[in-house]
């Protein structure tokens, strides 16, 4: 079996298990954030389930329109607190939280071998600690949480191998645009991917984190990692619960095993309207640009912020453009204030905001308005994802975001950094 | 179950973001919803459509974001049903859940265009458009949706089981 099925036949109490089964899966950690949580409520109500299956494992945190951007999302993020409150969930306020798929992994919520459902598609991102995660409905989430169990389709698993040493600026990011470029938006639909090879043992965990969290880009159902030294080593401190590790076995089955040398892999742009449309810098063109973000559950971890950071180096971003730098979460924003980061982007002329999803689905804190280009390290670019409908939005990782808020236009940061 | 509409054509990789955009994502309530459906990629859509149509398109509708949202905008404007080359699996989940048919057909989605009636039979999985003439045939839901969707969607199937549990 490989890591998907290893991980799914001992979540449903079977030997094993084959893609295509329908399956009863026992979950481990159930998550919601504001714009999903109050359907999911309203569903679990409609159940008639007086109380959640296991509150230490039901997981609630404001996020998307939160520090709550108007009346109507303040209504939302009360709806959930309340019930976070009255069922006792694990539940992170304002001011303790951050962006849901930063704070998760940060806090030990998840840990390697869990099964992991969200009510929001990014939850791929704990592949990386080697767990299999998945996005849902509210719905399903409301069933979860009532019975501690979700229905699955077992799914194909595609075998992703990057050999090769990754050049410099060259991150997770690039990694996972380049790989989408390769496949296409459907590429994984129904599949779950799993990554391997040598550029992946080299990776950061928070390069991890970027790949699996942008697996659903691909149509992917989950992304997973094979847990490692840098894994455990991440948990280690972290984990609120014991864990156990899953391997693939030595024969194990994929539906497609795609190979990557990525050793001379350039960093890379998603162009408008697909997260698929990617070109290497260097082919990017002349693209003025109005507004860069830094952030989001992609990008939005201390190493984003560090390179970043390193790119800029006393260098101010450029004087007709907006950069907008949003840490993960309250612990990466300490952090960085410590380092010294957070000083060097607000002298660059940055924006740092206090952690939310907000710009990256056009909710608030840097909209896009008609005709204006935004270069982001999140995750959509689909038409009027930051905004306007008439807006552009370009995907790459924090190097090329960086060096782009210095140029006024998509620049490489060998150009701007040497 | 047969129903018959106009249908709604669309290209590939219809997102949630087109479906439903996040600025609306401020409430839950399925007829505010409704109102701004399509509204990014067919500002006529919420004008133009009428109870039982239906809208089809081609690979991976309903791609991008978990947000259940977007299929219940979809029923609360009016379609009866979504026939697609391809869905997205969260979108698919999603609307099985709520009671939002779907028909996975990638010919009869290449031969549709906007305005033909549409005719599906849920049960057989055919779709006839009666505009050419062309019938085409879906494939059939495995037994385990098909539980699902017979029990009235998820939250009503799992209502079922903890009845019986009790």
């Amino acid at each position: 079996m490989n890591l998907t099925e290893k991980i799914l036949a001992a979540h449903c109490g079977r030997k094993s298990v084959t893609p295509g089964e329908f399956i009863n899966v026992k979950v481990d950690l159930i998550l919601a954030n504001d714009i999903t949580a109050p359907l999911a409520i309203k569903e679990f109500r409609n159940l008639g389930t007086k109380s959640v299956f296991d509150p230490q494992r039901v997981v609630m945190v404001p996020d998307h329109f939160a520090p709550n951007k108007d009346i109507p999302s303040a209504e939302q993020c009360k709806l959930m607190r309340e019930f976070a409150l009255e069922q006792l969930l694990v539940y992170f306020e304002v001011g303790r939280a951050g962006i849901e798929h930063v704070l998760l992994p940060e806090q030990g919520l998840v840990v390697p071998g869990d099964v992991v459902v969200g009510a929001d598609s990014h939850t791929c991102t704990y592949g990386a600690l080697s767990a299999f995660a998945t996005g849902m409905g509210s719905t399903d989430i409301a069933v979860a949480m009532a019975t501690g169990e979700i229905w699955m389709k077992v799914p194909a698993a595609i075998q992703f191998v990057y050999s090769g040493k990754l050049r410099p600026w060259v991150g997770g990011k690039d990694l996972i645009l380049h790989t989408i470029g390769r496949i296409g938006v459907d590429g994984a639909l129904y599949a779950s991917m799993e990554f391997t090879g040598e550029a992946i043992s080299e990776l950061s965990m928070d390069g991890r984190f970027t790949m699996a969290n942008m697996a659903i880009e691909a149509g992917g159902k989950a992304g997973l990692f094979r847990a490692d030294k840098k894994t455990l080593e991440y948990v280690k401190d972290r984990a609120k619960r014991p864990y156990k590790v899953f391997d693939p076995d030595p024969d194990a089955r994929y539906s497609q095993t795609i190979e990557l040398d990525v050793s001379n892999l350039e960093p890379q742009v998603a162009f408008p309207s697909l997260p698929s449309k990617v070109k290497p810098v260097s082919q990017a063109g002349t693209v003025g640009l109005d507004q860069v973000v830094i952030g989001s559950c992609t990008n939005g971890r201390l190493e984003d912020l560090r390179v970043a950071a390193q790119v800029l180096n006393g260098k101010k971003v450029h004087p007709r453009l907006r950069c907008i730098v949003l840490p993960g979460t309250q612990t990466v924003y300490r952090q960085a204030m410590h380092e010294g980061i957070i000083e060097r982007f607000i002298e660059a002329g940055a924006a740092v905001s206090t952690p939310t999803c907000g710009p990256c689905l056009g909710g608030y804190m840097g909209i896009l308005a008609a005709g204006e280009r935004c270069l982001s390290t999140t995750n959509r670019n689909f038409v009027g994802r930051m905004g306007s409908t008439k807006s552009e939005v370009y995907l790459a990782g924090p190097a090329v975001a960086a060096a782009s808020a210095v140029a006024g236009r998509i620049a490489s940061p060998q150009e701007v950094a040497g | 179950m047969k129903l018959r509409g106009t249908a709604h054509k669309y290209g590939s990789n219809v997102d949630t973001d087109a479906i439903i955009p996040a600025r609306y994502l401020n409430v839950s309530d399925a007829q505010e919803l409704a109102k701004h459906c399509m509204e990014d990629i067919d500002t006529g859509f919420v004008r133009r459509v009428k109870p039982g149509d239906i809208i089809v398109a081609e690979a991976n509708f309903g791609c991008g974001s978990s947000r259940e949202h977007a299929p219940v905008a979809i029923k609360a404007s009016g379609i009866s049903c979504v026939v697609a080359g391809s869905f997205a699996r969260i979108f698919f989940r999603n609307a099985i859940n709520i009671g939002l048919p779907l028909l996975e057909c990638p010919e009869a989605a290449a031969g549709c265009s906007t305005g033909d009636i549409i005719e599906v039979d849920l049960t057989s999985g055919e779709i006839t458009n009666v505009t050419t003439g062309k019938k085409y045939r879906a494939s059939p839901y495995p037994e385990f949706l098909l539980d699902i969707i017979k029990s009235g969607g998820l939250v009503s199937q799992t209502k079922k089981k903890l009845a019986r549990a009790r």
